[in-house]
């Protein structure tokens, strides 16, 4: 048969599951086949490439307001007192978001570079962005193919430059409009605040969310070392490092037509001068005395090679790839690595392949519901044709795409997600799924391609007693085996 | 083997009913308690770091209007003015069923409330408040688990089912040694009980995946309870709860908890969880966005209690978040991460209409660092004046296991009246 227990692994631990046939054609060199997909560039695929950019979308939502807007003047004028309803917009994230999800899975499901795709998940998670908040809805899917794919092939600070300054990231941590109490703009306000009262009211001060979040959840971690003071440097480093386009920035626009405010294009990075905190500041006890934008980018150098951002790194790698609780022996060798190459992430992820502890035949992992859903339509070779159905499962399991609630992204701490309830949903989904694939399939064959040696006798005992395809299909995605990798 | 039985009949009955041999290992021993307690207690989780002095604004503070700003509510009284609840405090005016409960005295109000944690990390901050220690990840447990292994309900029954998070997941407050069972509404039909009887005993040799089956059959099966009695559909009206990790809000899932909550077999202790109070740009003050979350947890709450009926007069309902934010506006007409927050203690076994708070005041001197509210009650002394006063659990319990080194919070022993046995 098929699957032996190293190929397994590297399928369904390494990648996002064996899809039919995949065990075969690995067998001769799982291990070379990880290291391969983690080596060089790739071109974004045509399925993502044909998806709208964040500018696009930025614009599209813009247009959308706009003509929302109109509209309603429209109907004041004509003494329609009737409020139109929130959808232009809406229909511009959803039709944004179908769109990204349903080629996140295709990408997803079809690969034979699964685990290429597993560490872009991976990197998206850690530079979480979520689309509960509405600004950032339509963009939110954008940050991964526009911020994560284009950089694996380089060095962590690349990764961090490009996700902390793509639009989604700085909009979704209110960056935007951050703005230094004695920047040029302060100064502005202030000469005017003596003549209008909302120049008085208009506060001048930084947003520290951004700032905090790159220490705590990007870079060093919250045990890596720094103070709520150098948070507040940090932000004041920030400062000016926006969207263009006036999204989020309204007010400030119309205060500061006078500033001199670069407005950028639409929907991309811009570094606003006319904001930007001036002067040195002191960040872990180093001294940047850079001006306008190279502070930010000293900073953020500084903190991509840092020992806590290794380890941190390290960590997370060692929880997603060996168990909840990593060896510390596999932490300070991926760190180690890190520190020694520079952050070159094709170098930090092979380390990840070699470490030893993530080759044990014990599965370790309990699956996400992300990661079981991916498997399960890996396995079956399955993904349905309209993008809501693709998104179903995510979201009746719990974990909806581009979704995690909040910038630490999902856990990777089985505790997270394994509440009774939340398996008997994965069970409820199984017994739907399979009624849904079970024609012509056999249970047992499908079971053995997708788990080789790791099925276990008593697994293949009740898929085989199974009363029917569907129900074989269902004992079998439950099993303890798919659960866990 | 062909389908037993219709949906309709409680999966409970119908387990227990049928004397399968593939069923024997699977039947949980017992399904809920019995429990010995008639006290109900609700934990409400707000993650994201409620803002405190927008909640319940001190505005005879001679200070306040001047360092909230843009952000300070119009005094009660005013157009959209704050809910006076004493010289001192006044509600948000979107806060306004728990405005009625105070007036009604079940309604305590906690101020400069903080837990032993100081640093401003959201999710170490959440730990902590869970943790029941004074570290992030000082325990893998929550504090309400390790309770429930010495309430008196426990003694003589199995706890399995004395809580319920109502969620997909356990939050870790509810996590540890004692099982604790999980419920959400389902969008998805039932998998037929033939299959489940087969799972179970695919389970058999792995207990990590079966107790959580047992518990998942056995909280269906009180929730199915009290859907019939309250003649609602339970899988109706509740798409929102598994959109995210963390359920966005209160609302799909309270009339639920309230109607298995108010069973004499159903479970005494719930906890629910609502996001979105992480409000760095755009706050808002007596209208936006704070104003509307606000607005939602009130009615939620309210709801909670018109579907709990009668047990109603046993309930304390807590709410708490992981710490609180900025005296001063950001930037961003929002505010940052803080420290002392407000809480509350609603319900009709509440020693209510009250606010509780050493005040400190919100002159710049005052504050926390120079920026936050400073704390002057550590949270812990109120759950363990809860847990002693409503759910019986033992001081030295409280703590040697539940808040280790916790001596100096000590706790509030006048937030609860007495519950009468029903």
């Amino acid at each position: 048969m098929p699957g032996s227990t190293e190929a397994v692994i590297a399928a369904n631990r390494f990648g996002l599951g064996a899809r039919p046939g995949e065990l075969q054609n690995i067998q001769a060199d799982p291990r070379g086949w990880l290291k391969t997909q983690v080596q060089g560039v790739r071109a974004l695929p045509e399925v993502l490439k044909a998806l709208p950019s964040s500018p696009q979308l930025f614009q599209e939502q813009v247009q959308a307001l706009r003509e929302r807007r109109e509209a309603q003047q429209a109907a004041a004028s004509a003494g329609d007192a009737s409020k139109p309803t929130a959808t232009v917009r809406r229909r511009v994230i959803q039709e944004a978001y179908l769109a990204q999800v349903a080629a996140r899975y295709q990408m997803a499901v079809r690969s034979n570079e699964s685990f290429r795709e597993r560490l872009v998940h991976f990197w998206t998670n850690h530079f979480a962005v979520s689309m509960d908040k509405i600004v950032v809805a339509a963009i939110a899917g954008t940050l991964e193919n526009e911020a994560i794919r284009p950089n694996l092939h380089l060095s962590f600070f690349d990764l961090l430059l490009a996700a902390d300054s793509h639009p989604a990231m700085i909009l979704y941590l209110d960056n935007q409009a951050s703005m230094g109490p004695n920047s040029q703009l302060a100064q502005w306000v202030k000469r005017r605040a003596s003549q209008s009262e909302a120049g008085q009211r208009r506060k001048v001060d930084i947003n520290e969310n951004l700032a905090r979040e790159i220490l705590e959840l990007h870079t060093l971690g919250v045990n890596g070392g720094y103070t709520q003071a150098d948070v507040t440097a940090f932000a004041r480093v920030l400062t000016g490092w926006s969207v263009g386009g006036g999204q989020g920035l309204a007010n400030v626009a119309r205060l500061a037509n006078a500033a001199r405010l670069e407005r950028g294009e639409p929907g991309e990075f811009v570094f606003r001068e006319a904001l930007h905190e001036p002067g040195a500041q002191t960040l872990l006890g180093k001294h940047y005395d850079e001006s306008g934008i190279s502070q930010p980018r000293a900073v953020l150098k500084d903190l991509a090679g840092h020992p806590s951002t290794a380890r941190f790194i390290a960590t997370k790698l060692a929880r997603h790839f060996i168990a909840d609780e990593p060896p510390a022996a596999a932490v300070a060798r991926i760190a180690k690595v890190f520190l020694d190459s520079d952050g070159h992430l094709p170098t930090v992820h092979a380390a990840v392949v070699d470490c030893a502890e993530a080759w044990t035949p014990a599965q370790s992992k309990f699956k996400t519901p992300h990661e079981f859903v991916v498997s399960t339509l890996r396995a079956l070779d399955y993904l349905p044709d309209r993008p809501a159905q693709v998104l179903q499962p995510f979201e009746l399991l719990g974990q909806r795409p581009y979704s995690p609630g909040s910038p630490a992204g999902w856990d990777d701490i089985a505790g997270r997600w394994d509440g009774s309830d939340a398996l008997m949903k994965r069970i409820e989904w199984a017994t739907q799924v399979a009624q849904r694939v079970s024609e012509r399939k056999s249970p047992l064959q499908l079971a053995e391609l997708s788990l080789g040696d790791v099925l276990s006798e008593h697994t293949r005992m009740a898929i085989s007693g199974a009363a029917d395809a569907a129900q074989g299909i269902t004992l079998w995605l439950v099993s303890p085996e798919f659960q866990r990798r | 083997m062909s389908k037993l039985i219709s949906s309709s009949v409680p999966r409970r009955e119908f387990l227990c009913a049928t004397g399968m041999a593939a069923m024997a290992s699977f039947i949980p021993r017992m399904s809920f308690a019995y429990a010995q307690t008639d006290a109900r207690f609700v934990f409400i989780i707000l993650r994201g770091a409620l803002d405190g002095l927008a909640a319940v604004a001190p505005y005879g503070d001679g200070n306040y209007q001047r360092v909230r700003g843009a952000l300070a509510l119009p005094a009660p009284g005013a157009t959209n003015g704050a809910l006076k609840l004493d010289g001192l405090f006044a509600l948000n005016p979107a806060l306004k069923n728990l405005h009625a409960y105070y007036q009604a005295k079940e309604l305590l109000v906690l101020h400069a409330v903080a837990s032993p944690y100081r640093e401003r990390s959201h999710f170490d901050g959440q730990d902590l408040l869970e943790n029941g220690t004074t570290a992030p990840h000082g325990s893998l447990d929550g504090w309400l688990n390790r309770a429930l292994l010495s309430m008196p309900a426990a003694s003589k029954q199995s706890t399995e089912q004395l809580a319920v998070a109502f969620a997909q997941n356990l939050p870790l407050v509810l996590r540890g040694e004692q099982k604790v069972g999980s419920w959400a509404p389902s969008k998805l039909p039932d998998t037929d009980d033939d299959t489940l009887q087969r799972i179970a005993a695919l389970y058999s040799s792995d207990e990590y995946f079966l107790s959580r089956l047992q518990t998942a059959v056995s909280t269906d099966a009180i929730a199915s309870e009290g859907a019939s009695e309250g003649g609602m559909n339970m899988t109706g009206n509740m798409n929102a709860v598994g959109q995210g990790q963390r359920n966005n809000s209160l609302a799909p899932v309270v009339t639920a908890a309230g109607k298995m909550l108010k069973q004499d077999d159903g479970p005494r202790i719930a906890v629910m969880e609502a996001s979105g109070w992480d409000t760095h740009a755009n706050q808002g003050a007596e209208q936006g966005q704070l104003f509307t979350r606000l607005e939602g947890l009130d009615k939620a709450i309210d709801t909670l209690r018109v579907a709990m009926g009668d047990v109603w007069k046993n309930t304390v309902v807590m709410v708490a978040t992981e710490f609180g934010r900025t005296v001063a506006s950001n930037g961003t007409r929002g505010t940052d991460h803080g420290t002392a927050t407000c809480a509350f203690l609603v319900g009709g076994a509440v020693n209510g209409g009250k606010v509780i708070a050493d005040w400190p005041g919100l002159a710049s001197s005052n504050l926390y660092q120079g920026r936050d509210l400073q704390p002057t009650l550590d949270l812990r002394s109120v759950f363990k004046g809860v847990l002693a006063t409503h759910m019986g659990v033992s001081e030295s319990v409280l703590e040697n296991k539940v808040f280790a080194n916790s001596q100096a919070a000590k706790p509030m022993l006048e937030l609860v009246r007495k519950v009468s046995a029903s």
